[in-house]
């Protein structure tokens, strides 16, 4: 019974975890979305922006990598 | 594979991380460090790869290139042109260490999403030296370079004075957090990616849902090409990122 609800914790936590991966989409969409609206302003500027965006969409997502890797380590290591 | 069907409906057991287990090549069970395993043999395979691309694929030196001649001269071009605008003129003479780590990585991801591959970078093993090494490579040429002014990276002159310590701190810490969410980052999104994979190829086993299954195991796999890629790209691109803090260390 006791071994029952601490697999019950750590499924949940795992769930709790994974909305960490939407908070980061969230992220990576405001990242994404905002350098479109600004490249399609000034269209000349944009291809030298590229590597600050893909910089700006990695940090974003590795804070939603660390929720998944929380997830994984409740599920698996735990 | 890993993921199988125990009885009927309801009852399928799907295990996404099996694929990532280390095996000795040649059977038995003990791993000491010199066992060659699966990851040694696809990382292997990943230099291999380099050495054809590049070095076979060059070697006739065509006026025309050939279509393998011209993949290796843009991936040279795309990291040539990377380090110089990142790193800036001077981030040049660490070219050669930035064009291996970018071919290593690509070709290692790419491999890994080979049918019954296995992706070495998925694990934070791999990853974690890479990352460290650049930390340190960094670490080393920014105080060769720059002396005790390196430090003047975290001292960032252009805050109000009050606040400049505060800020020391926190540019302090996520200096060291550099080498941790580097590697996490490409491990990470490897790991998921061929997770999410082998979860949708568990769904396939049931009848009803097999079609969209498949349908999603395509999708999500033409997205992890893109991944791969990607992935790579931000690596390197961070370590030069990394690198440009080195030699350029006033804010």
């Amino acid at each position: 019974m006791e071994g029952d609800i601490a697999n019950m914790g750590q499924f949940i936590g795992a769930g709790l975890a994974a909305i960490g991966s939407g908070a980061a989409a969230i992220g990576v969409g405001h990242v994404a979305g905002n350098f479109l609206s600004g490249a399609l302003r000034n269209p000349s500027a944009a291809a030298g922006q590229t590597a600050t965006l893909f910089i700006g969409i990695a940090f974003a997502e590795a804070l939603g990598i660390f929720a998944f890797l929380v997830a994984l380590l409740l599920m698996f290591a735990v | 594979m890993a993921t199988e069907t125990e009885g009927a409906e309801g009852g399928l057991a799907i295990h996404p991380m099996d694929q990532f287990m280390i095996k000795p090549l040649f059977g038995g069970d003990h791993i000491a460090f010199y066992t060659p395993t699966n990851a040694t043999l696809w990382m292997a395979l990943a230099v291999l790869a380099t050495i054809g691309l590049l070095v076979l694929g060059t070697r006739g030196r065509a006026i025309v290139p050939s279509r393998m001649q011209s993949v290796a001269e843009m991936a040279y071009g795309f990291v040539y042109k990377m380090v110089e605008d990142v790193a800036g003129k001077d981030g040049l003479k660490f070219f050669p260490y930035i064009m291996t780590l970018f071919m290593f990585i690509v070709l290692a991801n790419f491999l890994g999403l080979l049918p019954m591959s296995f992706a070495p970078t998925s694990h934070v093993a791999v990853t974690a030296v890479m990352a460290l090494l650049v930390f340190f490579t960094v670490t080393v040429v920014g105080f060769v370079r720059n002396g005790a002014e390196f430090l003047g990276l975290f001292w960032v002159s252009s805050a109000p004075l009050a606040l400049r310590p505060v800020l020391a701190i926190i540019e302090l810490i996520s200096y060291f957090v550099r080498p941790v969410s580097h590697s996490i980052r490409l491990a990470g999104n490897i790991m998921a990616g061929h997770a999410v994979i082998k979860v949708f190829a568990g769904f396939a086993a049931v009848t009803w849902i097999a079609p969209a299954s498949i349908l999603a195991i395509s999708a999500v796999y033409a997205l992890e090409v893109l991944v791969a890629f990607i992935q790579a790209y931000v690596f390197t691109i961070l370590a030069c990122v990394y690198l440009k803090d080195a030699l350029h260390p006033h804010h």
